[in-house]
């Protein structure tokens, strides 16, 4: 498989554990005109995304063509220890998707 | 009925079915994006109380500064904008991040677990200098606040 388009940072500390991650996306609205044809680009971006701990959703979210290219999405949850997999998986207007899993530190 | 009608129909309802099976095909239609409830009417509404009877069922919101919002003062780049919203009510189930400046003002909805705490971070784009909103839902009510953001140059099109 390609590398993944996710990255994840999850550390726990007295308790909390916060999870950091960056996904690698074009984010296109659909608004924007390619500059040499004057067309259109169509929209492209993440609709779902989706947090989980221990197979237990922490966080979903739907985004819009307003979040940011290769967008950053970081928060927070208590519990979760040193070991415990996180996973975030997406999926975009396309049809798209990837997930990725990473260990708490 | 007589027999020609009948025809028609079975063409018309195979018909249906053919562009179905073509937009399946085509990754237009691949069930998780049909089984996702991704509000498109809250997503493509062009006022900010609209965007949220939509996502969150209603349009009315208190003000509320228990909701804080990191963002720049000045974003040089509209397209790129850090935004952090953390919130210290209780209970806190969806928070609502929206651009006033922008045409379609709703950018993301995030639904909390019941562990999960009321702060997160995320880059907006914004087209012009206007209010970044953060709503939170708690106990069945909205709450939000605002706060301003200049931006010099916009990040929605170009």
């Amino acid at each position: 498989m390609a590398k993944s388009s996710i990255k994840i940072r999850a550390k726990a500390k007295g308790g909390v554990t916060t999870v950091k991650c960056l996904i690698n996306h074009p984010m296109e609205t659909g608004l924007r005109k390619n500059k040499k044809t004057g067309k259109m680009i169509p929209a492209h971006f993440i609709t779902d995304v989706v947090a989980k701990h221990n197979d237990a959703e922490v966080l979903s979210a739907q985004w819009s063509g307003g979040i940011s290219k290769n967008p950053y999405l970081a928060f927070k949850f208590s519990g979760g220890a040193k070991g415990d997999p996180v996973s975030i998986a997406w999926t975009d207007n396309q049809g798209k998707s990837d997930s990725a899993t990473a260990k708490i530190k | 009925m007589n027999t020609d009608t009948k025809r028609r129909v079975f063409l018309k309802g195979s018909l249906a079915a053919g562009t179905v099976g073509v937009a399946v095909t085509a990754g237009l239609l691949t069930p998780q994006t049909v089984l996702a409830a991704w509000p498109e009417k809250a997503f493509h509404a062009k006022k900010t109380d609209e965007a949220l009877s939509n996502s969150l069922g209603s349009g009315t919101t208190e003000a509320s500064d228990k909701i804080k919002i990191k963002a720049p003062d000045i974003a040089e780049n509209g397209a790129v904008v850090p935004v952090t919203v953390s919130s210290d009510l209780p209970g806190v189930e969806n928070i609502a991040i929206l651009s006033s400046a922008n045409n379609t003002p709703l950018l993301a909805v995030y639904n909390l677990g019941k562990n999960t705490m009321a702060n997160v971070s995320c880059r907006i784009k914004m087209a012009k200098t206007g209010d970044v909103i953060a709503v939170v839902k708690s106990g069945g009510k909205l709450y939000a606040n605002r706060k301003s953001v200049k931006v010099t140059i916009g990040g929605c099109g170009g």
